[in-house]
């Protein structure tokens, strides 16, 4: 016989233990350790770190593990844990024009100051099954040195635009304000470009990839241009109170999108590019390359474009882009609802009721005026 | 030359930070849940000069580094209590406070100087500690509204004549307007701008 | 005599805070919530943390509980209406964890009371506290979905579009065909959303002796009903509001004036009606009073065995 869900704590406890066998697989398969999951899933442990808006390898690693690999469960075990964490200060901004750079691709020219710089990437592989991967193969991967090392600075190519005057330069605001933390404060709309750009740096990779492809299929009107893609190392920086100077507190690997938009301009006013930006932590192209392309789709107010599709709109996409927040509602549908679900069963039948009867009624008012009319 | 105070510039705080802040909390949700009804705030504080211990407990428990803190003139000596204790910035203006400390014997008391919210967001609105003398023995008002059932009297005393015809006025904004908290001693008592208030006129 | 059902509850978890907010973060939900009790019904914006529950999963009554909550208070947490519901449990087991608090599925023993879709059957009493979780806040997004502009129709209390909206449910069907989260409307003022609490539940909320809090923790909201406010369901002259009926008693201790649950007890048709208050329906078997199933196979699988 069914019963309704009646779980008890020994239920409830039950799961916890079933889920740990479930994750652990056949135990006669070794266990995996979360150093094999941060150096051979890394840019799984990118993602981890970016929608859990958290820089940590090794927790990312051990989310992913406990997560059984799923992306937004693992993203969610570092949201909650990043809760907790007290917040010591704000560091310098990031200076990605001397980062040590591993890959760095511009598509807006030929060729220019640092060159192209390839690195590791996937866009030349045949995505053909490499099955020698299947079993430990021990082989060390051969690469080897360039003769020559790249160029220690290499110039973002939005600030060789702007340095023509052909890019829209971006100021902080006056006084450079600390930016907006929605991790802290409720948001408002509209949304300002701070709280736009950290809503999506947290958002879902899949869903900020969707609304930069309806923005290049035409849900949308801007055209981009990948004016350039980088990735490798940066320093940090933090400015303690009682020192008064920047103190080097670590390397931070990140890949940094800024794609180059169509121009604008008046009749007085010399057009200029527009840009948008993305910024992820680890090597995460796909997500950078779709956050900067809705950015720009979300500069739209700004630069007096309608808002007439779903990636232009601030409240539709910084609400429906956290992937934490979007999993923790659609899946909330898994708790009880008979209460509200009662309210609806009473009420439709009693509306069949109510017009079955009516129907009765008619049919024999009918029949009562048809007998009469004889 | 200034006299010698035996009170610290920088009495105590809480005690126990966490729990005591909670049990004032408690008292200070049931008081401004049920306008007028009188709540003993107990715990153990040293005040800063001329703030009642109520009022310092009502601000150890709701200011931070986030509310910025009005000070009525004659009570500034709680500013460096106030940025110790709780990190809270001492504004000049009363209209960019969250909190203010206030006397309401004061004829100089206007309560339209304060932030009463907008349209939109009613609750960014001035909350007000205002020091009275005693919670009785004061001329009597009437209060109804939510929180209220029927209507309650009450009768604080130590307020200016022009108190509560000013507070009557501003709750008449409803929903703007700006949220009290009364204290006196170890007491205090709330009329949020929720509250009705019916002043009786003088009897001739 | 209730029985208890819970195993024991885990003792308090000393690596947290007590109650697991930060005492800045309960600071900034406690000014919210005294906003909230001075403006009843208006819903303020706060800074909801990620909490280590799921989002839409009880995350604003969490917090709101969290901020209130002190280790003198007796906590009760419900979900439908029943103690020992799933989520339920688990909240109950969070808050054990900790604050370390002691619970009850006793209504009256509870300070506070957290819950998911009811109110409890018994009047709530003076000084207790409940907690309601709340899904979507806002009780006109089905007309506009833009917050900016759902905003601006509670500043002007341009709540037009909510009657027409209901007056077209009448125009169709005969009846408004909301049957939770049916609006009331506060103190006058602020429509609001009573979260999803069936109909039936609505007029509970009317001078309720007890504190009203509402928390929605994904969509970052606060909003309150102070004890003995007017809150009015929305309705029409010719269309008065009324609640739900059910046509026979609990099936298990014959209660005539309770919400309902229908249970499924075979895939024949066989169904039968029992109280979704889990601690009413077992105070009122306690004090004797049968339903017509009680005792019965059927009735047996629903009352833990008591029979």
């Amino acid at each position: 016989m069914y019963v309704a869900v009646k779980g008890g704590e020994a239920a409830i406890l039950a799961t916890h233990d079933l889920v740990a066998e479930m994750r652990r697989g056949d135990p006669a398969i070794p266990e995996l350790t979360t150093g094999q999951i941060r150096e051979q899933m890394s840019l799984a442990v990118s993602r981890v770190m970016n929608e859990g808006s958290l820089a940590d390898t090794d927790l990312a690693a051990l989310a992913l593990k406990q997560a059984q690999g799923d992306a937004i469960e693992a993203a969610f075990l570092m949201r909650a844990y990043r809760t907790t964490l007290p917040r010591l200060g704000s560091t310098v901004p990031l200076d990605t024009g001397a980062m040590a750079i591993r890959r760095r691709v511009s598509a807006t020219y030929k060729d220019l100051p640092g060159g192209q710089v390839l690195g590791p990437t996937y866009d030349y592989t045949h995505r053909l099954f490499d099955f020698s991967l299947n079993g430990a193969t021990g082989e060390q991967p051969a690469t080897t040195l360039a003769d020559t090392p790249l160029d220690t600075r290499m110039p973002r190519v939005p600030d060789i635009l702007g340095a023509e005057g052909l890019m829209e330069p971006e100021t902080p605001p006056e006084g450079d304000p600390r930016p907006f933390d929605l991790t802290r404060d409720p948001v408002e709309f509209p949304a300002d470009r701070d709280v736009r750009l950290q809503a999506l740096a947290r958002g879902d990779e899949g869903f900020l990839l969707g609304l930069a492809y309806s923005v290049q299929r035409g849900f949308g009107g801007n055209h981009p241009f990948a004016g350039e893609i980088r990735l490798g190392e940066v320093p940090v920086e933090l400015v303690p109170e009682e020192l008064g100077f920047a103190v080097d507190i670590g390397d931070l690997t990140i890949t940094e999108c800024q794609m180059v938009n169509q121009f604008k301009g008046s009749k007085h006013v010399a057009p200029q590019f527009t840009r948008g930006y993305g910024l992820a932590f680890g090597h995460a192209e796909r997500k950078a390359m779709s956050m900067s392309i809705v950015d720009r789709a979300l500069k739209g107010r700004e630069l007096g474009e309608t808002a007439a599709y779903p990636a232009q709109q601030d409240e539709f996409v910084l609400y429906h882009s956290d992937n934490v927040e979007a999993a923790g509602f659609v899946e909330h549908l898994k708790l009880p609802h008979y209460v509200d679900f009662q309210g609806e069963l009473e009420l439709i039948r009693r509306l069949r009721r109510e017009l079955d009867e009516r129907i009765a009624r008619e049919a024999a008012e009918a029949g009562v005026l048809a007998a009469v009319t004889q | 030359m200034q006299s010698i105070s035996s009170r610290s510039p920088l009495g105590k705080g809480f005690g126990d930070p966490v729990l005591a802040s909670q049990r004032c909390f408690r008292l200070i949700l049931a008081a401004m849940s049920e306008p007028g009804t009188v709540q003993l705030l107990g715990e153990a504080v040293e005040a800063p000069a001329h703030v009642s211990p109520a009022a310092t407990l009502v601000l150890l428990t709701l200011v931070d580094h986030e509310t910025p803190v009005w000070l009525a003139p004659g009570l500034d000596a709680a500013a460096p209590y106030l940025r110790f204790h709780c990190g809270a910035p001492v504004v000049d203006v009363p209209s960019a406070a969250a909190f203010a400390l206030v006397d309401g014997s004061s004829g100089e008391l206007d309560l339209g100087a304060f932030n009463s919210g907008d349209d939109r967001y009613p609750d960014r609105s001035t909350t007000l500690v205002v020091a009275c003398a005693a919670f009785e023995g004061g001329q009597g008002v009437t209060l109804s509204g939510p929180g209220i059932q029927g209507t309650r009297t009450v009768s604080p005393s130590g307020l200016d004549g022009g108190f509560w015809p000013m507070v009557a006025a501003s709750n008449a904004r409803y929903p703007l307007g700006v949220d009290l908290i009364l204290s006196a001693g170890e007491r205090i008592m709330a009329i949020p701008r929720s509250t009705r208030i019916s002043v009786p006129t003088e009897a001739g | 005599m209730q029985k208890t059902v819970t195993s024991p509850l885990p003792p308090r978890d000393e690596a947290y805070n007590f109650a697991y907010l930060d005492e800045a973060t309960k600071r900034m939900v406690r000014r919210a919530l005294l906003k909230a009790v001075a403006v009843p019904g208006y819903q303020v914006p706060f800074g909801s943390r990620e909490m280590p529950l799921a989002r839409g999963w009880g995350t604003g009554g969490i917090q709101v509980t969290a901020a209130v909550i002190g280790p003198d208070d007796t906590l009760k947490v419900i979900d439908q209406g029943a103690d020992d519901t799933t989520n339920a449990v688990s909240i109950r087991r969070f808050f054990a964890r900790v604050a370390g608090v002691a619970t009850t599925e006793a209504t009256a023993d509870a300070t506070i009371i957290q819950t998911r879709h009811r109110i409890p059957e018994a009047p709530l009493e003076a000084g207790q506290i409940l907690v309601y979780q709340v899904p979507q806040p806002e009780p006109l997004r089905k007309l506009e979905s833009s917050e900016a502009e759902t905003r601006k129709m509670h500043a002007w209390g341009d709540y037009g579009p909510m009657y027409v909206r209901l007056y077209e449910d009448i125009a169709r069907f005969g009846h408004v065909a909301t049957t939770y989260s049916y609006p009331v409307l506060v103190n006058g003022r602020y429509v609001m959303s009573p979260s999803p609490i069936p109909k039936f539940d609505n007029p509970k909320m009317h001078m309720s002796a007890a504190l009203q809090l509402f928390g929605a923790g994904r969509e970052k909201r606060i909003y309150a009903i102070p004890p003995w406010t007017e809150v009015k369901s929305l309705d029409f002259e010719d269309h008065p509001f009324e609640v739900q009926k059910w046509d026979e008693p609990c099936a298990l201790c014959d209660a005539a004036d309770s919400y309902l649950d229908e249970v499924i007890t075979d895939d024949l048709g066989g169904r039968m009606f029992v109280c979704s208050d889990t601690h009413y329906c077992e105070g009122r078997r306690d004090a004797g009073h049968r339903g017509r199933l009680l005792g019965t196979d059927a009735g047996r699988a629903l009352t833990r065995n008591e029979e």
